[in-house]
């Protein structure tokens, strides 16, 4: 499903070199989550997928299904199937979360060459799955994030993800911001979406949400690379002891 | 000097020392036919004293520093060719439609003026003596004081024609002005005067292009209890020159509500002034201008200027220009409160979004308090496109151009939220999406 070979990124404005070859390989189906400590190029890694400005790959490639993403535009790489659950949703003022919705399926499936949805089948689906994750029709309505609490724009993020129904799905610390009922209100959520034609890309620095999204493999990711790759133990064993050994052993 | 026939094209009294020069306004004059007649011949000659006084606005006056006078000073306007009809924007909402071309009143293509609740008549069908000379330039000449508006005491002196409404009660059918041009040459100056009753209610909305160069005047006097709503839509024929002037009193626990819409006009000026006179009064004015240098030159000011002069009155402006290409966006705002205007609640938002880098946005947010007991705020800012909004939109598979859209409404929705009727909202709404997505390749 995706495929990440040898990916070096710098920062377009500092020319700060971020990731340093970044090797991953996310099959269908799989949960793949990736940890490490602050500032390791976690977050850059899950920007440069999505296609956010600001970055320049300065080697290596990314593909989805052997397509590379790296040449294709933000929202075509969503068409493609990409999506990217946000750390911090983006508030915005005047735009209904319905409209944004379906402007985006739509936009989506236009793009994808699939009839647009009727307004009836649309609100039927959204409906349907806004409910699950407890979400009502009031915040439906309200503008997208606007006077959201976090567990609130993450749960709105989990509805896009169930909407748009991507194959390939990057959770950018989901989990920060959330207490322990938001946070597993939000992985049941994901839990529900998983299926053998769907990948999960879970980026977190703590395990407590890999407690909730079983994870099958586990990276750990420091300085721009992935260090060590394991399965859901490798987790449990940075939460014991912390990335202190794990580095020290790839150094 | 006949009745009504207040300044001739020649009389001296219109010269001597002027501001912009005694020449200016002379051959301002000169080029203007005047009205002669009964109606309102004694605001008229009040007028013409005025302006002699006052004279036409410099590029030095305080008020004239950000948009030069000189396309309203000008004797004539340039010829603009007129456009095609095109569907109006309020065409699927029931209303009351009155039809102005080229200024002067078009009974023939109008609905029918008798409506209950409603005295509609047309200047030039009315004598002296008429209930409308108690305002005709009455508020106009009140709203002179702090700041000048020549252009508005020009358009009390020569307007022929506009509408005279009394509105007696709550009238639900909102009445439509709807301006056409035939002239490409037409130089037009319109005056309307309305009157609600204590307790009436009146929707008004305007659209079209007025004329090759248009000045137009609004008196609107809000009596107690009353409300009015006011909507305009302005755009269509792109290299207009024009300037408008609302002059409102807001009686006793009175709500006045305008907004307006405006894609494109070459220079555009917009001035506001709203005299809060009544306790518990409510007054909102605010505008969504949308602006493409690349459609000939974009211009657009908005001047408003709010007096509370009575206590627990609200009032809130309301403005956001998106601005693209090296269009051009100014406001200046200010709110007044008088002594004793205490409990006063003004608020002030001017906001300007610049699409490209050659664009601009100048703000000039004024308060000036002499109560103790106020709320008043004012705030202002210019910016790009949100680009972390933009990515996110796009990473939901929302084409750029379709992004930009979203958010250009989303930085409008403030202004747009003015509007209470639904409806016209919504048809405001679909005037701005059809416009920007027509233009969101450009």
């Amino acid at each position: 499903m995706l495929e990440i070979k040898n990916l070096h990124v710098k920062l377009e404005d500092e020319g700060k070199q971020i990731l340093k070859g970044v090797d991953l390989v996310v099959p269908a189906g799989e949960v793949h989550a990736i940890m490490g400590p602050n500032g390791s190029g976690k977050s850059t890694l899950s920007y440069v997928l999505s296609g956010r400005d600001g970055y320049e790959v300065t080697e290596g490639d990314a593909t989805l299904d052997g397509e590379s993403l790296l040449d294709m535009e933000p929202e075509a790489r969503a068409a493609a199937g990409l999506f990217l659950a946000f750390q911090y949703p983006v508030e915005i003022p005047g735009v209904g979360n319905l409209t944004f919705l379906r402007t985006a399926l739509n936009a989506q499936r236009k793009a994808r060459g699939e009839e647009e949805l009727s307004s009836a089948e649309f609100l039927k689906i959204v409906r349907e799955k806004a409910k699950t994750l407890k979400i009502d029709g009031e915040m439906l309505k309200r503008p997208v994030n606007v006077g959201f609490s976090g567990g609130e724009k993450k749960r709105n993020e989990v509805l896009q993800m169930a909407m748009l129904e991507p194959r390939m799905c990057i959770l950018d610390e989901t989990d920060s911001g959330l207490d322990v009922d938001a946070m597993r209100l939000v992985a049941d959520g994901v839990n529900a979406l998983r299926s053998p034609e769907r990948s999960f890309l879970v980026i977190t620095h703590y395990q407590r949400l890999l407690d909730h999204i079983k994870p099958d493999v586990v990276h750990i990711m420091s300085a721009g690379r992935i260090i060590k790759t394991g399965g859901p133990e490798l987790a449990l064993e940075v939460e014991q002891n912390g990335y202190g050994d794990l580095l020290a052993e790839a150094n | 000097m006949a009745e009504g026939a207040v300044l001739t094209a020649q009389t001296p009294a219109v010269e001597g020392k002027t501001r912009a020069g005694g020449t200016a306004l002379a051959a301002r004059l000169e080029a203007l036919e005047l009205p002669a007649g009964g109606f309102a011949a004694a605001a008229r000659r009040d007028a013409a004293e005025r302006l002699q006084a006052m004279g036409l606005p410099g590029a030095r006056d305080e008020y004239w520093r950000y948009t030069d006078p000189a396309p309203f000073n000008a004797a004539r306007p340039e010829p603009l060719a007129v456009p095609g009809r095109e569907a109006n924007l309020f065409d699927d909402i029931d209303r009351l439609k009155l039809v102005f071309v080229d200024g002067r009143f078009d009974a023939e293509a109008s609905d029918d003026l008798t409506a209950e609740g409603l005295q509609i008549e047309s200047m030039a069908q009315v004598g002296a003596g008429h209930w409308a000379e108690t305002l005709y330039g009455v508020l106009e000449a009140e709203g002179q004081t702090p700041v000048k508006r020549p252009f508005a005491v020009l358009n009390t002196l020569v307007a022929r024609d506009g509408l005279m409404i009394r509105v007696t009660g709550k009238v639900s059918r909102p009445v439509h002005l709807l301006y056409r041009r035939a002239d490409a040459a037409a130089d037009v100056v319109v005056h309307h005067v309305i009157r609600l009753e204590p307790g009436a209610e009146l929707t008004l909305l305007e659209t079209g292009g007025i004329g090759a160069r248009s000045n137009t005047v609004l008196e609107v006097d809000v009596a107690e209890g009353a409300r009015f709503h006011h909507i305009a839509s302005k755009r269509a024929d792109d290299a207009r020159i024009g300037i408008g002037h609302v002059f409102a009193r807001v009686g006793e626990g009175a709500l006045f509500k305008s907004f307006a819409l405006a894609v494109n006009g070459r220079v555009m000026r917009n001035e506001g002034v709203i005299h809060i006179a009544g306790n518990d009064a409510v007054a909102h004015i605010a505008a969504a201008v949308l602006g493409d240098g690349n459609e000939g030159s974009f211009h657009h000011d908005d001047t408003v200027f709010i007096t509370h002069a009575a206590e627990r009155c609200e009032s809130r402006q309301v403005y956001k220009k998106v601005l693209k290409n090296g269009a051009h966006g100014i406001f200046q705002g200010k709110i007044l409160v008088k002594p004793g205007a205490q409990k006063t609640d003004g608020y002030q938002i001017s906001q300007g979004l610049l699409l490209d880098e050659g664009s601009q946005f100048l703000a000039k947010p004024e308060l000036e308090i002499y109560a103790d007991d106020v709320k008043c705020s004012h705030g202002s800012t210019t910016g790009a496109l949100d680009e972390t909004a933009l990515f996110y939109l796009r990473s939901r598979g929302v084409p750029k151009e379709q992004a930009i859209v979203l958010l250009v409404l989303s930085f409008l929705a403030d202004a747009l939220d003015e509007i209470e009727n639904d409806d016209l909202r919504g048809a405001i709404l679909g005037r701005l999406d059809d416009w920007l997505t027509s233009r969101a390749a450009g």
